[in-house]
């Protein structure tokens, strides 16, 4: 609807000016296209602006849980500090290894970067507001977040760099096993919902007990293995030891400068957002209110719009990221590996059949 | 088929958790250590060498540049071991002064320990709570020889001066406005002795801090425990000393069985590991940080009852009293050839150790009864420690080597010399 809409005021402008009937012939057959652009947009941009101020967050917040201010020189409280370091590694200039293979070298930030952000096509940020809604959405996501990893392996192979390698080779592992852990996590939400709409899975957690409805009370293990599988797979702390800066230095990304390291940079951040929205929608309700059908609570929020409590319950999870990285000694890879093989994957297996059964029962309450 | 190579990589010295310039070349296979080869002297700066060309007092500085988070215990071995050569008596006042810096430098010592190899685990928040602490221990350091590291506070003879009767105040400036000034000055308002009193009080509860981040942590056990094991018998035979040595069970310390300065009066417990891995190493330092602060607080009790000198009186090795030499010729005298010439100590040889932050640090000087010494050898423990480097890393993962290079506590000032 609101594509039409926009096109009749498009129209409107159009004709105050005496344009319309002169490009109305190009206009109206490329109106489809042009408008998936703007959505496009309108999701892009928020979301570099919000990994630019996720990174200042980042830093305040590790700041305060370590007794010191964090940034505060680059405007007021260190707000221009993320716009800083933006210009800073955009002049930097972008080194490029003799031993490289410079076409894969160039392309392999680039290959991080797009599935980080072409998965999110598919998040659902109010009823209705998402860019494709797809009956595959859950699909697409599984093979967007794994695609990621291409880029961290050919970086590591691209620069012929030993520690660039060892960080590319455990990226590999790490992302390969964790991403089980992931999907199975994920095939329980499947079932619950039993859809693999991202909308729908939403949709199918409300209820008139307001945040009881929503999964993450039968799929409370599922939440945990999947927030830490989400934690591996973006390579964060305690599970950074692709970058391993105590080990292997920066692992993967130990030669890019520049821009090359700044997309890097980015496709993290815009990672760790994504998991934190898809923990969100998939076991906290999504753009749910938390007290929908409450007595009193329930009317006296009835009024915020859903994409307030979408963020609300990201930034839970975003502040959880840097709770962790704040808290917690890295683990070593084989440790890493222990953990998800032994201790993620049975556990994700015994629960997709625990749900299975239990919503035979007539004690599935969801 | 192909052949099939080990990887050989190299491991510093620009490398963040190469604790300054170490670099190893490791042969791995996959991520398996077959060999470490700790290449060293890369911060080689010939300190036995200049200290032949310096007068005993000259070379007190070179000391603190050793094991430079350590400083005054460098310097006490060094100050000994001229005593030694040249029958100093040294006052019993200075000698609980040095106890408890010794003390206050051993807490400094693990506290930058603790967070180096926190932050070479990835235990990132660590290194930031013990600069917290670190800081008020530096500002000891300060308020009693104006220097915040390079200290040059033990002489032979003595202490440089007694302890301040006031510490030096925060003022306020752009970042710190008068109120929140007037708070962090809140316990500087006494002498020096009431503000240590104040911080050994305070210790204790950071400990505890530091403890419920790591010690029952899973992930820091994982990365510690079984890692770079030693066994007593190899322990001893690699020359390991101090918290390596201790942290393999053997029950060895210099402060307990070779007394030294006032140790003997001094009521204190030395901590002593069990399986000899990473994660008793770190038990026994962090139980030695309750201890030193235990040790510390026995020296403020003796230090505020009784007053007396702090340095020798024998104008032959110790400077005059500034007033004296004023008046009086003989002194002023004293004070011309003391920092002119320096002091001629009889010709012998002396060796002298202190249980050092990181082990036996040992001083031996010979002299042929001139200014200067003849020679001057230094002990380094983390020279030893270094040296097993390859044996404590085989078979582990890279990761691991980087957790036995922060529990070997190395600082290359004392090992490249």
């Amino acid at each position: 609807m609101m594509e039409a809409q926009a096109l009749q005021l498009v129209e409107s402008l159009l004709s105050f000016l005496g344009l319309w009937e002169l490009l109305r012939g190009f206009i109206e057959p490329a109106w489809h296209v042009v408008w998936t652009v703007l959505k496009i947009f309108a999701i892009i941009l928020p979301i570099m602006g919000g990994v630019a101020y996720y990174t200042l967050a980042e830093r305040k917040v590790l700041g305060f849980m370590q007794v010191r201010p964090g940034p505060n020189r680059v405007g007021y409280w260190g707000l221009l500090q993320p716009v800083a370091d933006g210009l800073k590694l955009l002049c930097k200039e972008i080194i490029i290894p003799t031993n490289s293979n410079k076409f894969l070298f160039l392309a392999a930030p680039v290959l991080a970067l797009t599935p980080a952000l072409a998965a999110w096509a598919v998040i659902p940020f109010d009823d209705g507001m998402i860019l494709a809604d797809v009956n595959a959405g859950l699909l697409y996501l599984l093979a967007m977040t794994s695609l990621g990893v291409y880029g961290i392996i050919i970086a590591g192979w691209a620069s012929n760099s030993k520690y660039a390698f060892l960080g590319a080779l455990r990226s590999a592992a790490q992302i390969v096993s964790y991403e089980l852990a992931m999907g199975f996590a994920l095939v329980c939400v499947l079932l619950a919902a039993q859809s693999m709409n991202m909308g729908d899975i939403v949709r199918g957690q409300q209820s008139e007990y307001g945040l009881f409805g929503w999964y993450w009370i039968p799929l409370f293990p599922m939440l945990v293995v999947y927030f830490i599988a989400g934690v591996a797979e973006t390579n964060r702390a305690p599970f950074d030891m692709a970058e391993g800066e105590s080990e292997i230095v920066a692992g993967f990304h130990v030669e890019y400068s520049g821009m090359g390291f700044a997309l890097f940079f980015l496709a993290e951040y815009a990672n760790m957002i994504l998991i934190a929205a898809l923990s969100s929608v998939m076991f906290l309700g999504g753009w749910l209110n938390p007290f929908q059908g409450w007595p009193v609570l329930g009317e006296l929020t009835a009024w915020v719009p859903g994409l307030v409590w979408m963020l609300g319950k990201m930034s839970i999870f975003l502040f959880l990221f840097l709770w962790l990285r704040a808290t917690f000694p890295r683990y070593r890879y084989d440790q890493l590996m222990r953990l998800g093989w032994k201790v993620f994957i049975p556990l994700t297996l015994v629960w997709v059949v625990v749900v299975a059964t239990w919503m035979q029962t007539p004690w599935w309450l969801w | 088929m192909a052949e099939i190579k080990n990887y050989t990589m190299n491991f510093g010295p620009q490398h963040p958790a190469a604790h300054g310039v170490l670099r190893l070349v490791l042969e791995l296979d996959g991520e398996v250590i077959e060999r470490a080869d700790p290449h060293i002297g890369l911060l080689h700066r010939a300190t036995e060498k200049l200290a032949e060309h310096k007068t005993f007092l000259q070379t007190v500085p070179y000391m603190d540049r050793l094991d430079y988070v350590s400083m005054m215990l460098n310097e006490h071995a060094y100050v000994m071991a001229v005593e030694k050569l040249a029958g100093i008596e040294v006052p019993i006042r200075a000698q609980y002064i040095r106890v408890m810096y010794d003390e206050i430098t051993r807490i400094l010592n693990h506290l930058l320990w603790l967070g180096a190899s926190g932050i070479d685990l990835g235990a990132m928040t660590m290194f930031f709570y013990t600069f917290r602490e670190r800081e008020d221990l530096l500002d000891a350091y300060e308020a009693v020889s104006g220097a915040r590291l390079h200290a040059a506070y033990y002489r032979p003879g003595g202490v440089y001066r007694d302890l301040p009767d006031s510490m030096p105040q925060y003022e306020a400036s752009k970042v710190h406005n008068a109120a929140a000034v007037k708070k962090m000055n809140e316990n500087r308002q006494g002498s020096l002795l009431d503000f240590l009193e104040d911080f050994t009080n305070r210790f204790p509860g950071y400990v505890d801090e530091y403890e419920t981040l790591l010690t029952d942590n899973r992930i820091w056990k994982q990365r510690t425990v079984g890692i770079g094991v030693v066994s007593p018998e190899r322990a001893l035979a690699l020359g390991f000393t101090g918290p390596m040595l201790r942290g393999s069970g053997v029950v060895w310390d210099l402060r307990k069985k070779q007394p030294y300065e006032v140790y003997d009066r001094i009521d204190f417990d030395i901590p002593v590991g069990v399986e000899g891995d990473c994660y008793d190493r770190y038990l026994v330092r962090v139980e030695e940080m309750r201890q030193s602060n235990r040790i510390i607080k026995q020296c403020i009790d003796w230090l505020r009852k009784n007053p007396g000198p702090v340095m020798a009186d024998n104008h032959k090795f110790a400077p005059p009293r500034r007033e004296s030499m004023k008046q009086n010729m003989e002194e002023l005298i004293h004070h011309f050839k003391l920092f002119s010439e320096g002091f001629h100590v009889p010709a012998g040889e002396a060796y002298s150790a202190v249980e050092h932050a990181k082990g036996e640090f040992g001083i031996y000087l010979v002299s042929d009864g001139a200014n200067k010494p003849y020679r001057m050898k230094i002990r380094a423990p983390g020279f030893s420690h270094l040296s097993s480097l390859n044996e404590m890393t085989k078979g582990h993962m890279i990761a691991d080597v980087v957790a036995i290079i922060g529990t070997q506590d190395i600082v290359f000032g004392e090992i490249d010399r």
